[in-house]
């Protein structure tokens, strides 16, 4: 059964929700892969993708996946900085409330939109992507596609590389790894470490070397090339030799690790080639498995049920 | 009015040691006589039993945004607020539009104050012209103006050596220097305190360091320049402990805390759903900075609680939090919620809060006020103990609604405020 | 909880049931036989296992949960189980559920198959047909007709689901 009105994190989810989510998506996985990609279940129903920050993958996987059930979707993207003058978010959100919808899916620049969304708006909430926040289907798609590669979470080590500070995947990822009962280590330059990031309970490596040793998952970050020659990183080349996922830095992970990554890949930054385009590499295997989740959290949250009381 | 006894009430008086059941008769704006009893024909009574009359209450960091930024605050609006929350007297900052750095926006934040009869402003001058850490202001010409301090609130002084001729032409006037200390640098960008939570929620971080090593340097800096150093609004555990090693050696540094910083820490920010009501400077600190304040209450090292009462337009704290301006209005809600989390508590004694309130502030800045000493200006807030309400922040005289403090249920509230013999609020 | 009809008698009407559809189908070159969850699926292997001797057979699976057209009304039970179909084109269906009642769950079924293919005929065989109709759907093939009141719950048991032996029974 599910209560939950919106999905704004994978910090607000029990390890038995975050089961149900990827159970259900195994089901949409399928419908995927039928001759007709659509069935009815959401027919009626509205879905608002409301992106205040450009993204192409993520609105498109999330328009895919409520066609695919039926619904009407339907996009407003806006760019933050029109909000700080004039139209407020609460603005924005009574105006997308008159309309009525059914759920609605918010990309903000900003941590916590969606949450003050969700607590103003009587439909659904999915965030999808709050600033360097949380990203929780990103981090569902990516437990769905270790899942379908290891068969299990419990116990295997995950390495992410990358820029810490910076990333929502990351946080919403070390979540949902550690309440399935998943190792995470982290790396990455320390200036793009915060302080106190231990405390979500990751290990943190100075090195690549250490960070894969022994690892079954291997998950490269973008690396958002405007960071280069600020305070951060002194220069990308120095990156690619301290972080990036190669052949050789590869050599210390389990022989059949996998490597992952959210996309879009900076080849020759985070990520060669060879390792890109390797056996090893599941990064489409995550797009596909981001259109089933995507599917079973509409699915879910359309159908959700007031809980009872007793 | 101009001559009543205040009956009956509960007198406390931590500078003259006063502590006793009292009446007081107050006439042309001075306390002329406390006496166990006094009875005076023809003059007004007014009973206070079960409350407690104390000397006004002061808070030194005031932001009233007049001139310049009305549409948050006019000198009208905050010093309503002022006297609805208990205040006889606040300071000013300078950060308005244009910066309080000359003595004409001195004498007219003074006289427009002085016409509207309300609690008493003492603005605080800016240190540096605009505020830019570039050149001193005219620091002789703004005391003569009125202003009772001098500071670039907001901003530190990042320039180490124009700081210590700060320090060292405030000698001239023996006026305290109030630093926002803050390292620009290392605070860089940062939204709220940097640790656990802001590492888990992806926000930019401030963290202690940012604040700790500008008292370090500024208490080395009044050192030996031998000058009159107030820390505004201190924050940290590490910073406390500075100043408190800074008092043993004898150096002139005193320190403010805020009521926010003692009740609430950076969890509230997911606590309160990214609210921008937990948004200031400095931000919202950990459980053990904010127990470290509350031990600086008990053992002396903290000298006053100052509200850092910083309106901003509703539609500027309904931004993104991370967008959102720092700061939260608190004139109307620090007594309130002092009464009741700190001396209902058993934290501090309520003899303390108001040496907090009142007896240190006049001291530190050399304000009349700060007693009940017969002679002495008749500068007086009562309070119920056992008042109990809600805060409300749609009943704010202030223009500034955003307070972590809005809804609490508390006990105890002003319910009388008199200045210079003037019944300027009351609530009984 | 009434039992209303024990194991051999259900047993010995599945088995005359097979008979009949088998009857029915002998001259097509294969039927395929789906069941519909949960229920639908134990029953469907039954009768499989006493045509196939006869004739070929492919065996399939569905789950009406994503055609249903009371999801706002109900609670969904969130895991869904697997659709497996063989191709059901020109193909004789045969749709395999426990019990007929509002036949709604038949409606969704066909729009369901019907999105995998185009099948030349499907019949329709219930172990039970409670009548109460609300859409115009009759099975073809009936193992038993039992009336029951509003509010009461015809419940068919195999062991494969419930753990207990093949029965039926009716449940307030």
């Amino acid at each position: 059964m599910w209560y939950k009105k919106d999905l704004l994190g994978i910090k607000e989810l029990s390890q038995k929700e975050i089961l149900t989510i990827l159970d259900v998506a195994k089901n949409f996985k399928e419908v995927a892969a039928r001759p007709i990609k659509k069935v009815p279940t959401l027919r009626g129903k509205t879905v608002i993708n409301l992106f205040f920050e450009p993204s192409t993958r993520t609105r498109i996987s999330f328009e895919i996946a409520a066609k695919r059930l039926s619904a009407d979707s339907l996009n407003f993207s806006s760019s933050s900085s029109s909000l700080v003058k004039g139209e407020t978010i609460i603005d924005t959100a009574l105006t997308l409330e008159a309309m009525a919808p059914d759920i609605v899916i918010v990309r903000h620049s900003k941590v916590g939109i969606p949450h003050k969304l969700a607590s103003i708006l009587k439909s659904s909430v999915v965030n999808a992507g709050d600033g360097a926040h949380e990203h929780p289907t990103q981090a569902l798609l990516d437990a769905f596609t270790i899942l379908e590669h290891k068969g299990k979470i419990e116990g295997l080590s995950v390495a992410i590389i990358g820029d810490i500070s910076h990333s929502r995947v990351v946080r919403s990822n070390i979540h949902l790894l550690t309440k399935l009962g998943a190792k995470v280590r982290v790396a990455g330059p320390l200036t793009l470490i915060p302080p106190g990031f231990e405390k979500l309970g990751v290990k943190i490596c100075k090195s690549i070397q250490s960070a894969v040793e022994g690892c079954d998952v291997i998950m490269a970050l973008r690396i958002q090339k405007e960071r280069q020659g600020r305070v951060f990183i002194p220069s990308l080349e120095e990156y690619y030799e301290m972080f990036a996922l190669t052949p050789q830095t590869l050599k210390y992970a389990k022989e059949d690790a996998i490597v992952m990554h959210p996309g879009p890949i900076n080849r020759g930054v985070e990520i060669s080639s060879e390792i890109a385009d390797s056996p090893r590499s599941v990064i489409l295997d995550q797009v596909s498995a981001g259109v089933a989740v995507r599917m079973a959290i509409l699915y879910l949250l359309a159908n959700v049920k007031e809980k009872q009381d007793g | 009015m101009d001559k009543f006894i205040l009956k009956n009430g509960l007198v406390i008086d931590p500078l003259e040691g006063i502590h006793d059941k009292a009446d007081i008769y107050v006439e042309n704006g001075k306390v002329i006589k406390i006496a166990e009893r006094i009875t005076k024909r023809g003059v007004k009574q007014i009973d206070l039993d079960g409350l407690v009359v104390a000397p006004g209450f002061i808070d030194i960091h005031v932001h009233l945004r007049e001139p310049g930024y009305e549409y948050k605050e006019d000198i009208e609006s905050g010093l309503k607020a002022a006297i609805a929350g208990g205040f006889t007297t606040i300071c000013c900052m300078p950060n308005t539009k244009p910066v309080n750095d000359n003595p004409y926006i001195t004498e007219y934040i003074i006289s427009r104050a002085n016409k509207l009869k309300l609690a008493k402003v003492y603005p605080i001058g800016a240190i540096t012209v605009r505020q830019e850490g570039k050149i001193l202001t005219p620091m002789a010409q703004l005391k003569r103006a009125g202003v009772i301090a001098f500071s670039d609130d907001g901003f530190s002084v990042e320039n180490s050596d124009l700081l210590l001729r700060a320090f060292q032409y405030s000698n001239h006037f023996n006026t305290v220097i109030i630093q926002h200390p803050e390292d620009n640098y290392l605070s860089n960008g940062g939204v709220m305190n940097e640790g656990e939570v802001s590492a888990r929620l992806g926000m930019r971080g401030i963290p202690n360091i940012a604040e700790d090593v500008i008292i370090a340097r500024d208490i080395m800096l009044a050192d030996y320049a031998g000058s009159r150093y107030h820390v505004a609004h201190l924050s940290t555990k590490k910073g406390l402990e500075l100043v408190k090693e800074a008092k043993k050696s004898n150096i002139k540094v005193t320190c403010e805390v805020t009521p926010h910083h003692l009740l609430l820490t950076d969890r509230s920010i997911e606590e309160y759903n990214f609210s921008t009501c937990v948004k200031m400077k400095p931000p919202l600190r950990t459980e053990k900075d904010r127990k470290a304040l509350i031990e600086g209450l008990k053992d002396g090292t903290v000298d006053v609680i100052a509200s850092d009462h910083a309106p901003h337009h509703k539609d500027e704290k309904e931004l993104p939090f991370e967008d959102a301006p720092f700061g939260i209005v608190g004139l109307e809600t620090t007594v309130s919620v002092l009464l009741d989390r700190l001396v209902r508590e058993g934290i501090i004694s309520l003899e303390r809060l108001i040496e907090l309130l009142s007896t240190n502030p006049a001291k530190i800045l050399s304000l009349p006020g700060g007693t009940l000493k017969e002679g002495s200006v008749a500068d007086i807030t009562v309070i119920d103990p056992q008042r109990e309400h809600t805060i409300d922040p749609k009943k704010f005289y202030s223009k500034g609604r955003s307070t972590p403090f809005a809804g609490w249920r508390v006990k105890g509230k002003v319910v009388m405020t008199i200045i210079e013999g003037r019944i300027v609020y009351a609530d009984l | 909880m009434i039992l209303v009809k024990g194991k051999k008698e259900v047993e010995e009407r599945i088995e005359s049931l097979a008979s009949e559809l088998l009857e029915k189908v002998k001259s097509e070159k294969s039927v395929a036989i789906i069941g519909i969850h949960t229920r639908g699926i134990p029953l469907a292997s039954r009768i499989i296992e006493y045509i196939k001797p006869y004739i070929a057979v492919e065996k399939g699976q569905l789950d009406i949960t994503f055609y249903r057209d009371d999801l706002s009304k109900i609670a969904p039970n969130p895991v869904v189980k697997a659709t497996k179909l063989p191709p059901i084109d020109d193909k004789v269906v045969v749709l395999i559920d426990d019990v007929l009642y509002t036949g709604r769950t038949v409606r969704a079924a066909l729009d369901e198959l019907i999105d995998f293919g185009r099948p030349k005929k499907v019949y329709l065989v219930v172990l039970v047909d409670r009548e109460e109709r609300e859409l115009p759907i009759c099975a073809d093939f009936i193992g038993f007709k039992i009336k029951v009141k509003k509010g009461e719950k015809i419940d068919v048991k195999f062991p494969e689901t419930d753990g207990s032996e093949t029965s039926i029974y009716i449940r307030r």
